[in-house]
């Protein structure tokens, strides 16, 4: 039977017609209504809000606050976080198993939980984690973390680098230890195995946790609410204003529709780019 | 493969630090004595634990969230088995397209989501209402029930299916008897996994939840936003000693590599 598929997957479509596309299909159309303080959102289709987000300084710098403190933190995870999975794929069970779980379980722990603990920890000048790195011999002055775009990268660095892990991680599974050990037959010290073999090899991992990593940052709503505050603004924390404090809907839609545009935009290009780049590694 | 150097284990030691320390100092700072927020350092106390069952949001909250993650994430798991065996078994024009659709809302911002429900349920008028948080959780939770779902399916030996009917059992039988015990573990662990991402969201409940229908992380948000003080932080540690033990079972008993990892991208376990 021709239909068997179509019927089988018929409760899931239907679901996804009706409570995920005619909601977003919504939500576009909402980005050209009208809306003002005492008449409230009026049906009619207007490029005012539009206009207003694309052309307003507010919104521009704000996108790319938003993107800023994306880019850092998807350059933090991978300059720490690959370094980490290559240790973890060395290391011999049990441990391998163990720190494993200890580096990816708090994927699965309240986004909420993760970033009180990291408000507490900055909380304030004389916060745990200014004297932890006064006593490291880091920086000799404590820095202001809460409310400030340094906090915001950090925590949220915390909050989506066990993607990044993961993702390196999944490409090292597929390579062959064989290789290595060859180059270190042929003379050559750690260093170079790692930057001449391992690497080249773990590359696409590295990327595709990038991509990953930088959309979830791009769109992160609780870390930046609570560790940014009230005043440092990115798109997903403003859209949220827009509908449940100033109940501006039209404009909200507006900066929400142009987030999601530009991550599809982003994450496709990146993909593309990695697939050209590595066609030979995926073939 | 050469062995970890001493500075690789330094290295990692500090990592595995940073990734503890947030979780680590909520746990430490829920057992503090004092009325504010401090590091307990003679005395523990858990007056802070006690102190919760004087606020009944957070509990009706906690059991609103465990209602609503069992619930979504059944009809969830439900819904994705006759998707998975359709998409494992069939070649059929719009096989990749649907694929990508149910697994479309991993790729959309849930802020995006978050206003796309909030505005479709108040037209409907099914805003703010248990019923709207149900249909908004399956769809974002049904991307990891079709995942494992669909592992287990592709994994399925058909040989097995066959021989059933050539023994002379019905369609249904073969279903019932054959084809759901097999996938069974792929089920329960889509479940578990959908269940733990619907008790985690905040992002996306945030906007369509009303003050009598609000989940644990949502209360704990809108808590936080306002003021942070030792009981929030107890609430946290209890969510976080929850989320532990969920973990630690669901390690033993399917593996938590091959539940985030996903099939295929690890061999030989």
């Amino acid at each position: 039977m021709r239909a068997t598929p179509y019927l089988m997957s018929l409760p899931a479509l239907v679901l996804f017609a009706g409570v995920v596309i005619v909601p977003l299909a919504m939500t576009m159309l909402l980005s050209f209504h009208d809306w003002g303080q005492y008449k409230g959102i009026e049906p009619v289709f207007i490029l005012k809000n539009w206009q207003e987000v694309l052309g307003d300084s507010y919104f521009h710098e704000m996108f790319w606050r938003t993107f800023r403190i994306a880019f850092f933190v998807t350059l933090l995870a991978a300059v720490f976080g690959a370094p980490e999975a290559y240790i973890l794929n060395k290391m011999k069970s049990p441990w391998r198993g163990i720190f494993l779980l200890v580096i990816l379980g708090p994927l699965l722990i309240s986004v909420v939980a993760r970033t009180l603990g990291w408000a507490l920890l900055f909380g304030g000048n004389s916060g745990l984690a200014n004297k932890a790195l006064m006593n490291m011999g880091l920086i000799s002055a404590p820095l202001p973390f809460m409310f400030t775009e340094t906090g915001v990268i950090v925590a949220l660095a915390h909050v989506l680098m066990p993607y990044m892990v993961l993702a390196v991680w999944a490409s090292l599974q597929r390579l062959d230890p064989q290789i290595e050990n060859a180059a270190v037959a042929l003379g050559a010290g750690p260093f170079t195995v790692v930057r001449r073999i391992v690497l080249p090899q773990v590359m696409p991992g590295i990327l595709s946790g990038a991509v990953i990593v930088f959309a979830l940052a791009a769109s992160a709503f609780a870390t930046p609410s609570i560790i940014g505050g009230r005043r440092l603004k990115v798109a997903s924390t403003l859209a949220y204003d827009e509908f449940l404090n100033t109940l501006n809907w039209p404009l909200g839609a507006a900066v929400a529709v142009l987030l999601l545009f530009a991550l599809v935009a982003i994450v496709w290009g990146a993909n593309r780019l990695v697939e050209r780049r590595y066609a030979q590694v995926f073939g | 493969m050469s062995r970890n150097g001493p500075l690789a284990l330094a290295y990692h030691t500090l990592f595995v630090s940073f990734m503890l320390a947030p979780i680590l100092v909520v746990c430490i700072m829920a057992f503090t004595p004092e009325g504010y927020l401090s590091f307990p350092t003679d005395r523990w106390s858990l007056r802070w634990f006690y102190a919760i069952a004087q606020y009944p949001e957070f509990i009706s909250a906690f059991w609103r969230s465990i209602w609503l993650g069992a619930l979504s994430s059944a009809i969830a798991v439900a819904v994705s088995v006759p998707a998975a065996l359709a998409i494992a078994r069939y070649r059929f024009p719009g096989r990749e397209a649907m694929t990508a659709l149910f697994m479309s809302p991993l790729m959309i911002p849930h802020v995006v989501l978050g206003i796309a429900f909030l505005r479709f349920f108040t037209q409907i008028g099914i805003g703010g209402t248990f019923v709207g948080l149900v249909l908004a959780h399956i769809v974002i939770v049904l991307p990891f029930a079709l995942r494992l779902t669909l592992a287990s399916a592709i994994g399925l030996d058909r040989a097995i299916e066959h021989a059933a009917v050539s023994l002379g059992a019905s369609e249904w039988i073969v279903l019932k008897r054959i084809t759901l015990p097999l996938v069974l573990p792929g089920l329960a662990s889509g479940w578990a996994l959908a269940f733990i991402n619907s008790f985690d969201e905040v992002t996306m409940t945030v906007f369509i939840a009303a003050p009598g229908t609000e989940t644990l992380p949502v209360r704990m948000f809108l808590y936080i936003q306002d003021n942070i003080d030792p009981l929030v932080t107890s609430v946290s540690a209890c969510v976080i000693a929850i989320t532990v033990v969920a973990l630690v079972v669901l390690d033993r008993a399917y593996g938590l590599e091959r539940l985030l990892v996903g099939r295929g991208a690890t061999h030989g376990r």
